[in-house]
């Protein structure tokens, strides 16, 4: 008998997901489905529009990493009008992307994920979520707000505005950084140090706590794919694609971005309006084009990370490894965002003493010089693709993007199955099958209203379905 | 020219006979929203929002039409004035797509800015969503019909101070259109002269300069006086 238990709405995503878990004779999980249903069509509505407005349009795809989407598309721009921009444009968008990444991580690890890990996946829902934090603890709340607030604010000064700044355009960036601003950021940089540190120290505590579920939280082998630099070292703006397989072993690498497609499909499936990219070489049947891109991704593909303190924090990670295989547990997502959240505050930190940086010439004047534009750069949640098809006044005729999320989608249901696998416990949803589920989703850091570029709500439903499709047990969150 | 007196809100005032309300109106430092009208152009009556109530009639009157008359006694604003002129910039709002956050106009638009002053905060009517080309064939400017009110500025400046007579309107009601030449695209029109009036008197986002990004355009209609104080008045003075 079908039996809907509220629970208190509590989400902590950047969008809301359905989840059917899947049982076979025997009782035991045969199939589990992350669904997302929610649509919003901007690759169609984009038709029609000027490319030089791509950066501003797209950027209203999210609200939480909106300059991921900036970079992307004015990088696709820059293609289309075939131009190289200054050398301090491409330094001041670097140094925003910088400031995205850490407030973006910064939301993951703090707001959304660290009452999970500081109050426990069993405890009371209606507690666990950062206000039940700010009461618990309100010094660590605070270092997280502050953090996130360093991010936020590197985008403002540059930008304008820290939501949707329309500061990037194809041919450069359109205000020149002043000393003034420099001196603004380089003064709000200590402190920021000083929390990563507390942060790197909570999920250390995590990975001691969390000891048994780490190996059933998406702990599988997969691929992982990524951009890296010319020498291999930790890239987040430009850069050659690189994928290693669960071995270690390079099966790509110095792929120019934009040739994405010879190695990158999209599958569609009929239970969700995320698309399933996956890697073309090995198809995508049974999941075996698999790959996860994100922090944990891009620092497995990375030689190094080319910071100091992040270079250091790197080799720590990699004690994680096992037999040179690289590190495959979802959970270490959190870890690899606090080191790339260091390596963002070094980078920023080494880029406003660059006595370029104040050059006042940002922006390249060009006109449309090809019909092909595609502009690649990591997002926080990973690789983020824009390519864009005009017309020769500049009209978008198509236009296709690749969410960082979307590529996660299949890594993302086998990580839902394999924590179902664990915690599914007869015919019942319990509370703590249903917290770890939640908690496996969250470790991706997924934006689905990025991805499905998607509008409205929808609550986190999960169904527990018997063989012949009968709902045996089913609960709704939100 | 004589000289004749009128009452403005309750104000008794003068104002030289050939001049129009609300040039009479204005020079009281009485504000007054207006859409099509520019100074330096001929003016049309046709959006409206100048509508001022006078004692004796119920009909409304466009000031920027109406010639001012000995005796007049005009109301510029009452909650009947203000409901209506939300109603036009409402219906404005419904017929074409103005998607304020990424126009490139956005927070330098009079159209936008007409409706914040005005308290405009939804619109009531159901939007018409109609699909719109943008024409960024010309070297130099864009025109996205979508953000167009068909206040026809663009129409007028290039007709009476340019003489090239590049724009003009094809269809009736919301169906109109400005177009250029005979519905051409307006990088092959011959008679469009390059010199970018239109796209400087244009209140809102439907005439940019190319390679305008969000929130990026400004406009500058300084130049029509000028250009219009030299001609008609032999001032030639640059401010």
């Amino acid at each position: 008998m079908t039996r809907t238990v509220m629970i208190d709405p509590v989400t902590r995503i950047e969008g809301h997901a359905k989840i059917s878990i899947h049982l076979d004779d025997a009782g035991k999980v045969a199939d589990a489905r992350f669904h997302v249903t929610e649509f919003r069509g901007f690759e169609k509505f984009c038709v029609g529009r000027s490319f030089w407005e791509m950066p501003g349009i797209t950027a209203r795809i999210c609200g939480i990493c909106p300059v991921s989407h900036l970079m992307a598309s004015a990088k696709a721009g820059d293609a289309i009008l075939g131009v190289q921009i200054p050398p301090t444009a491409e330094k001041l968008r670097r140094m925003m992307n910088w400031g995205q990444i850490i407030q973006s991580h910064a939301l993951s690890f703090f707001h959304l994920s660290s009452p999970d890990l500081i109050m426990g996946m069993d405890s009371d829902p209606a507690q666990r979520n950062i206000m039940g934090l700010i009461q618990q603890d309100p010094e660590l709340a605070r270092k997280g707000i502050r953090l996130r607030q360093f991010g936020q604010e590197v985008i403002r000064t540059l930008g304008g505005k820290s939501i949707h700044p329309a500061w990037t355009v194809p041919g450069g960036v359109r205000e020149p950084l002043t000393a003034e601003k420099r001196e603004k950021i380089a003064t709000m940089l200590p402190e920021r140090f000083d929390l990563i540190e507390t942060a790197l120290d909570l999920v250390y505590n995590a990975h001691e706590t969390f000891a048994n579920e780490i190996g059933n939280y998406g702990d599988f082998p997969s691929l992982f794919a990524g951009l890296v630099g010319p020498d291999g070292e930790l890239e987040h703006y430009n850069g050659l694609l690189r994928v290693v397989n669960s071995e270690g072993k390079r099966v790509e690498d110095g792929i120019a971005p934009e040739k994405y497609r010879e190695i990158i499909g999209e599958a569609v499936e009929p239970w969700s309006y995320l698309k399933f990219p996956y890697y073309k070489p090995l198809g995508y049947a049974n999941g075996a084009g698999m790959y996860r891109v994100g922090p944990l991704a891009r620092l497995n593909v990375c030689d190094f990370a080319g910071t100091r303190r992040a270079n250091r924090a790197l080799h720590e990670f990699r004690r994680l490894m096992k037999l040179d295989k690289p590190v495959s547990g979802t959970f270490y997502y959190h870890y690899a965002r606090l080191i790339e959240i260091l390596f963002c505050l070094e980078k920023i930190e080494d880029t406003i003493q660059d006595p370029d940086i104040l050059n006042t010439h940002v922006r390249s004047q060009a006109n449309v010089n090809k019909l092909v534009g595609i502009g690649v750069s990591e997002a926080p949640r990973g690789t983020l693709y824009h390519e864009y098809h005009i017309d020769e006044h500049g009209i978008i005729k198509e236009a296709n993007l690749i969410i960082a999320t979307g590529q996660n989608n299949l890594a993302m249901n086998k990580t839902v199955r394999q924590i179902a696998e664990a915690y599914v416990d007869g015919n019942n949803l319990t509370e703590g099958m249903l917290n770890r589920v939640e908690h496996g989703i969250r470790m991706y850091d997924p934006c689905l209203s990025c991805s499905t570029h998607a509008v409205g709500q929808m609550p986190m439903h999960v169904q527990l379905l018997s063989p012949d499709g009968e709902v045996l047990d089913e609960k709704i969150r939100g | 020219m004589s000289v004749i007196t009128l009452t403005i809100n309750e104000q008794l005032v003068s104002a030289q006979s050939e001049q129009t309300l609300l040039e009479a109106i204005r020079e009281q430092g009485v504000e007054i929203p207006t859409l099509c009208h520019l100074e330096g152009l001929s003016d049309k009556g046709g959006c409206r929002l100048c509508m001022v109530e006078a004692v004796g009639t119920n009909r409304l009157m466009p000031a920027c039409v109406t010639k001012v008359q000995e005796g007049m006694n005009v109301r510029t604003e009452s909650e009947r004035l203000v409901e209506y002129r939300k109603m036009i910039i409402e219906l404005l709002l419904s017929e074409r797509n103005h998607i304020c956050a990424v126009c490139v106009m956005n927070g330098h638009c009079e159209l936008q800015s007409l409706a914040a002053n005005l308290g405009v905060n939804h619109v009531r009517y159901e939007y018409v969503v109609p699909d719109l080309p943008m024409d960024a064939s010309h070297e130099r400017f864009v025109q996205d019909q979508n953000r167009c009110i068909l206040c026809v500025r663009c129409v007028r400046v290039c007709h009476e101070v340019e003489g090239a007579h590049n724009w003009d309107v094809m269809g009736r009601g919301v169906n109109s259109m400005v177009i250029a030449d005979l519905y051409q695209p307006w990088g092959s029109s011959r008679s469009c002269t390059g010199c970018g009036k239109c796209v400087q008197v244009c209140p809102t986002g439907a005439l940019s300069k190319k390679g305008s990004t969000v929130a990026e355009m400004v406009k500058h209609h300084d130049f029509l006086g000028w250009i219009m104080n030299g001609r008609e008045k032999n001032i030639w003075e640059y401010r």
